[in-house]
């Protein structure tokens, strides 16, 4: 075991350093003893003697070699306590070598990769996929991850069994997949990363708007993420374009909302409120994406992002390269979302009324017909025009689907205008 | 591992196939078996749903029904026990099963006690 630092540790520091490593334990558990639940329990049990010990003996040197050391010692406890040690022993001794010699840093395999990969996989449903991702890659409580679904904790723990369940009933493998697989695979990992980001970005109900705790573990899993992909396999153009885009994204967030809490739409955003060092972050992030020459959608929803916070003022954005941007994006990704925002974007680059009669659209009317921000974006535009009445009506009609307050003091206030005008 | 393969199609565009359908399916079938090699531990078509009979006891007495268990759109025409590594090689080889091309196939682990 390390020896600690001789000053003793707060509790605060310690449960911090236990959720950091505790992805990148159980990975490891999960991968030594070949049983998700074993690995959970014993990380538990991990997580405790460090509470216990940590706060007289300090930090150890290397938090996360610890708590395996530790777990594995658990496991054993367990295993023997289950007398089912002559059957699982031998596979736990062939894992063990190292029992008792301290693992430090270097030698210490980093297997989140695996971990992220298994709890992704398409034969788990989407929304499992992601709560799977908060509890054990980003080791957020099952209330935490209850909560970021509003759902109630006894729900959520029984959905995470079931999907264990799954993953061990169905040998849903515990591994990077093979090349040939990694094109079709990787796509929901990154999917995964990016709903965590924009279900805290852009919270659909409730007070707040923005959920930055989720927000920034999404930002967490992506940096883990781009970082196992350039040491194990080779960088990847679109992780390393998932990451910028969140970077970007995340830069604004203190410019976002107002002193009440109201939705800041960017166009009204105070710029100096951005955050310079998470822009910089993100713009070299995506220009490593981009040396790759290995484009995708992600790579260019940083592009148009990087164009957004790039720009001195609202005024300065460079709108026709952000509607060709759009062009790009729709060449990936035909969907109703992207082609309200490709609207949006010739609107501003080359006339309000031109974006309009794209909006209008009746096929895009009427798939976008129960979404808030289409009838918020076509109010706009009627504003812009001048066209009060039709603008109060579609005001009127993203104020019936909103269900986030922020948003709604937001479209209350451009209700109000336009209707005085 | 093992996983039952549940062979789902629709019963009543089977029926109007032609001869040439039927030579063409079972060719698919057969270039399915020999693909899939020693993995296949067994498997067989079955009869329509028109032939089944779905049996319960109930206070000791057997009751009867003329007809399959559920009346749905897809009907069970047939399955295969395969032997596979992993999940993922048998969602690959589920997807080569030639009735996954109009139907649906239904991967079940098997357990083992």
């Amino acid at each position: 075991m390390d020896q600690g630092a001789p000053l003793s540790a707060c509790q605060a520091e310690i449960a911090a350093a236990v959720q950091a490593e505790s992805g990148r334990v159980l990975a490891t558990l999960i991968s030594q003893l070949g049983d998700w639940d074993l690995a959970e329990d014993c990380l538990q049990d991990a997580c405790v003697a460090a509470l216990e010990h940590w706060p007289q003996a300090g930090l150890p040197r290397n938090p996360a070699a610890w708590l395996v050391t530790t777990a594995r010692r658990k496991a054993l406890d367990r295993l023997r306590r289950r007398q089912t040690l002559e059957r699982k022993l031998p596979l736990l001794h062939m894992h063990s070598a190292t029992e008792d010699t301290p693992m430090d840093a270097d030698t210490f395999p980093d297997e989140r990769l695996k971990l992220l990969f298994t709890c992704c996989h398409p034969a788990l449903e989407l929304e499992t996929q992601i709560a799977l991702t908060l509890h054990t890659v980003a080791g957020l409580s099952t209330a935490d991850v209850a909560h970021a679904f509003m759902l109630r904790p006894a729900t959520m723990a029984q959905r995470l069994t079931r999907a264990k369940r799954k993953i061990r009933a169905a040998a849903i493998p515990y591994r990077v997949p093979p090349l040939e697989l990694l094109p079709t695979r990787l796509p929901a990992l990154l999917m995964v990363i990016y709903l965590i980001f924009s279900t805290g970005y852009a919270a659909p109900s409730g007070e707040q708007l923005l959920r930055v705790d989720l927000c920034e573990e999404a930002i967490r899993l992506a940096r883990i993420l781009t970082r196992l992909f350039a040491a194990q396999l080779q960088p990847n153009a679109e992780a390393l374009g998932l990451l910028a885009l969140l970077l970007l994204h995340h830069s604004r967030r203190a410019a976002r909302t107002g002193v009440h809490g109201e939705l800041i739409t960017l166009e009204e955003q105070d710029r100096s409120r951005w955050s310079r060092a998470l822009i910089d972050e993100g713009l070299t992030t995506l220009d490593a994406a981009l040396a790759l020459h290995d484009p995708g959608p992600y790579q260019i929803q940083a592009a148009i992002s990087a164009l957004h916070v790039q720009a001195a003022s609202a005024a300065a954005t460079d709108w026709p390269q952000i509607a060709l941007l759009y062009d790009a994006l729709w060449r990936w990704q035909p969907t109703p979302i992207v082609a309200l925002n490709r609207a949006v974007a010739i609107a501003m680059a080359h006339g309000y009324a031109h974006g309009l009669a794209l909006l209008d659209d009746p096929e895009l009317a009427a798939a976008l017909h129960d979404y808030q921000h289409y009838h918020a974006a076509r109010a706009e535009l009627l504003q812009r025009l001048e066209r009060y009445a039709e603008a109060a009506a579609a005001y009127t009609q993203a104020l019936a689907r909103c269900q986030n307050t922020s948003e709604h003091l937001y479209l209350s206030r451009r209700l109000a205008e336009v209707s005085r005008s | 591992m093992r996983y039952m393969m549940l062979i789902y199609g629709n019963e009543a565009a089977g029926a109007e196939a032609t001869e040439a359908d039927w030579q063409e399916t079972m060719q698919a079938y057969n270039a399915f078996q020999a693909e899939a090699g020693e993995r296949i531990l067994s498997g067989d078509a079955l009869h329509p749903t028109s032939t089944a009979t779905t049996v319960r006891l109930r206070d000791g007495n057997v009751l009867t029904t003329d007809g399959p268990f559920a009346e749905t759109k897809e009907q069970l025409g047939g399955f295969y026990i395969l032997n596979c590594e992993n999940l993922d090689e048998a969602i690959a080889m589920a997807a080569k099963i030639p009735g996954a091309k109009h139907g649906c196939v239904e991967v079940r682990p098997i357990m083992e006690f």
